[in-house]
């Protein structure tokens, strides 16, 4: 088990060599060093995972060193290994492997290779030490880190600036939750007196009683933390903008990881939620809405990665509901398979958009199965699991269990929500399928689409395809003993297959709708759309509700026009006039450097003079 | 050099000075500016002089023999840079050279 800290040091040390080689090093060595470093990584998960499964899952603590000193506040570099962090951490380096080794073939003539892989090996070691922190602190730091792997790999396109304003709207809009999580620890820490994970949710129970005031506002601001990090509403916004970078970006972090890091917190600190089922209960409520808000404009996109981006924020919207519910293990379980067959769509988005010479607008798309067999395939395999296609694929169970632990838990409301999302997934993913694949090829950019070929595209293709089938859903997270089970744990029956029968229902008919909306009744829907209510209503979904504009008028204008005149308040002049001192004297200063020889002769016999008189007179 | 009041050697020091400060800080030709610090040299070194001998003194005259030495490599620098000076600017004005101005 002394092998644990390789996990996150192997792309620390991928890190270093990639941003120490200052140029030095070709396309080829970064791609092989940042995709060996994760690789690496992920052979050690698969050991550490071995040796967990042999010790029977007790887990691992241990301490690397006191990271400072201050009289009881000693936080400690500390790692814990559970099931949960387990889970999380062969999500990280295996799917973030696979991610590593298509982008081999997706970066292939980019400019800035090296800078690319250090970026994500950055990132790869920021989440393990988030996932593996045994204390919020350390927790905080790698949750800062991927933050900034984030918004450097937002804006990795950085000479389009319309990119750099995605990467700081992402940074911004994350960091608004960011505070909130660190007021939500520093709240603990004074009531508790702790940093560590397991000595907090031991004695929050003693300290707080269900329901008080304060941990009501800790579990508050946590959650806010949560949501900015897995775009939820109302800080989702980011999320498509995101888009802007490489799409094995968007597959690592935007869709397999990062965004599935507010879905871990609220699992770790699942102890706190208990105490305040207020706060648990408002969980869920903003997962049903974000994932029916999200699924309404996900119908209304154009381009492939905003379709899927959309996708993303629905799923983890499923996330929050099974965690709203108290089902902790149904939303673990959801994260890794939404992290397989989205890993998968993403990759399959980046192999027609590599193929296609960087189109991805559907508009321009179209009738590309013939031509790209395997992004073919990678899409209606993952997006079957999307939809959630009845029993072949690891959608359909992972959403299964929530929707069922939903209605087991009395909340009927959630459920249906659920239900009318898996309608509308199935709806927008086939909208998605055919759009890109079917029909006629709509611009050259498609008639003249060159397949990939080659080991390093196709294998993560087919083994992200693979996981995303039932086989996927055959790995159980070994969530047991760690996190608290859910309601519907030990109620299967009759009950549960009926439900069951509803989902298949709901997503069999999305899809039924779909291939004869945009099959059969094209031009019909085309037609309805260019004008009236319709068009109305189709620009509000692709503007995905307004929130854009909305924040825009409300928060971002007021805020400029703000600064605008805090520009010029009276503080600001005070301390513009150390500046205008300063400017005064360099010119009174320089005017006697005025080049003339006899002047600097007569000032220095001046000087001369004066002090001979000072000593003279003085003495 | 008995009889002559040391007062005396010092004022037409000081007045030799004077002069070639004068020169120094009025005349433009660079020339002249030379000259004038060339006077003021050895209205320094006569001071040197008239003090070595009042107090009996050897290093008097020591000390004129290094401002000697000393003008001679001043005027050969300085003359260096008033060919320069012709040389770039085409006049003698010392002013014409002020490109360090602030």
């Amino acid at each position: 088990m002394s092998l644990l800290p390789l996990t996150f040091l192997l792309p620390l040390v991928g890190t270093l060599i990639l941003a120490l080689s200052r140029g030095t090093l070709n396309a080829r060595a970064s791609a092989v060093v940042g995709v060996a470093s994760v690789g690496l990584a992920a052979l050690v998960t698969a050991w550490v995972g071995w040796t967990f499964r042999a010790d029977g899952g007790t887990g691992v603590d241990m301490t690397l060193w006191t990271w400072l000193s201050v009289g009881d506040f000693q936080p400690a570099i500390g790692l814990r290994l559970d099931g949960l962090s387990l889970t999380m951490l062969s999500i990280i380096t295996g799917v973030g492997f696979l991610i590593h080794l298509f982008a081999a073939w997706y970066m292939r003539g980019e400019s800035g290779v090296t800078r690319f892989y250090a970026y994500m090996n950055l990132f790869v070691f920021s989440m393990i030490l988030l996932v593996l922190g045994d204390n919020v602190l350390l927790l905080y730091l790698g949750w800062e880190g991927v933050g900034l792997c984030s918004y450097l790999l937002i804006g990795y396109y950085y000479q389009t600036s319309a990119n750099g304003w995605a990467a700081f709207k992402a940074f911004i809009v994350t960091r608004l939750g960011d505070v909130f999580l660190a007021i939500g620890l520093f709240l603990l820490f004074r009531a508790l007196g702790t940093l560590n994970i397991a000595e907090i949710l031991a004695r929050a129970p003693e300290v707080w009683n269900e329901g008080s005031l304060e941990v009501q506002l800790a579990a508050l601001l946590i959650l806010g933390g949560a949501l900015g990090k897995s775009a939820q509403l109302p800080l989702h916004t980011w999320l498509a903008d995101a888009m802007a970078g490489p799409t094995p970006v968007s597959a690592l972090i935007h869709a397999a990881t990062m965004v599935t890091a507010g879905v871990y917190l609220i699992a770790r600190m699942h102890g706190i939620f208990e105490l305040a089922p207020t706060v648990l209960y408002l969980v869920g409520l903003i997962g049903a809405l974000t994932l029916l808000m999200a699924g309404f404009a996900a119908l209304a996109q154009t381009d492939i990665k905003r379709v899927l981006a959309y996708s993303t924020m629905s799923q983890i919207g499923y996330m929050f509901l099974a965690l709203g519910v108290g089902a902790y293990d149904a939303a673990i379980f959801h994260l890794m398979t939404h992290a397989f067959f989205k890993a998968l769509l993403f990759l399959s988005a980046g192999a027609v958009i590599v193929s296609c010479h960087h189109e991805q607008d559907m508009r321009r798309l179209g009738g590309l199965w013939r031509r790209l067999p395997l992004a073919y395939a990678g899409f209606v395999v993952g997006g079957a699991a999307l939809a959630a296609l009845p029993l072949v694929t690891a959608g359909f169970y992972s959403k299964d269990e929530i929707l069922w632990e939903a209605w087991a838990a009395g909340n009927g409301g959630l459920m249906l929500a659920g239900l009318v999302g898996a309608f509308l997934t199935s709806l927008y993913t086939l909208r998605l399928i055919i759009g890109t694949f079917h029909g006629e090829m709509k611009s050259d950019n498609a008639r003249h689409a060159e397949p990939g070929r080659g080991l390093v595209h196709g294998l993560p293709l087919v083994v992200l395809a693979l996981l995303s089938t039932f086989i996927g859903a055959g790995i159980h997270p070994p969530l047991e003993g760690v996190l608290p089970s859910g309601p519907g744990a030990d109620a299967h029956g009759v009950g549960h297959t009926v439900l069951g029968i509803f989902a298949a229902a709901a997503s069999l008919g999305g899809l039924g709708l779909a291939a004869w909306l945009f099959l059969k009744r094209r031009r019909w829907l085309a037609e309805r759309v260019a004008g009236g209510w319709e068009a109305r209503l189709w620009r509000l979904w692709n503007q995905a509700w307004g929130f854009d504009i909305a924040y825009d008028r409300l928060l971002v204008r007021p805020y400029r026009g703000l600064v605008h005149v805090l520009r010029n308040d009276i503080i600001d002049r005070l301390v513009l006039v150390a500046g205008w001192m300063a400017w005064l004297s360099h010119r009174g200063l320089s005017y006697t450097q005025s080049g003339k020889l006899r002047l600097y002769a007569t000032s220095m016999a001046l000087g001369v003079t004066v002090i001979l008189l000072v000593l003279v007179l003085g003495g | 050099m008995n009889g002559i009041p040391m007062e005396h050697g010092l004022v037409l020091a000081a007045i030799l000075f004077t002069l070639g400060f004068a020169g120094l800080i009025c005349r433009r030709n660079m020339v002249f500016v030379l000259m004038s610090l060339e006077v003021m040299l050895n209205a320094a070194a006569l001071a040197f002089i008239v003090g070595g001998t009042a107090w009996g003194q050897p290093e008097g005259q020591a000390m004129f023999l290094l401002v000697i030495t000393l003008a001679a490599a001043e005027a050969s620098v300085g003359l260096a840079l008033l060919i320069q000076l012709h040389h770039r600017f085409k006049s003698l004005d010392v002013d014409a050279a002020n490109r360090m101005r602030g």
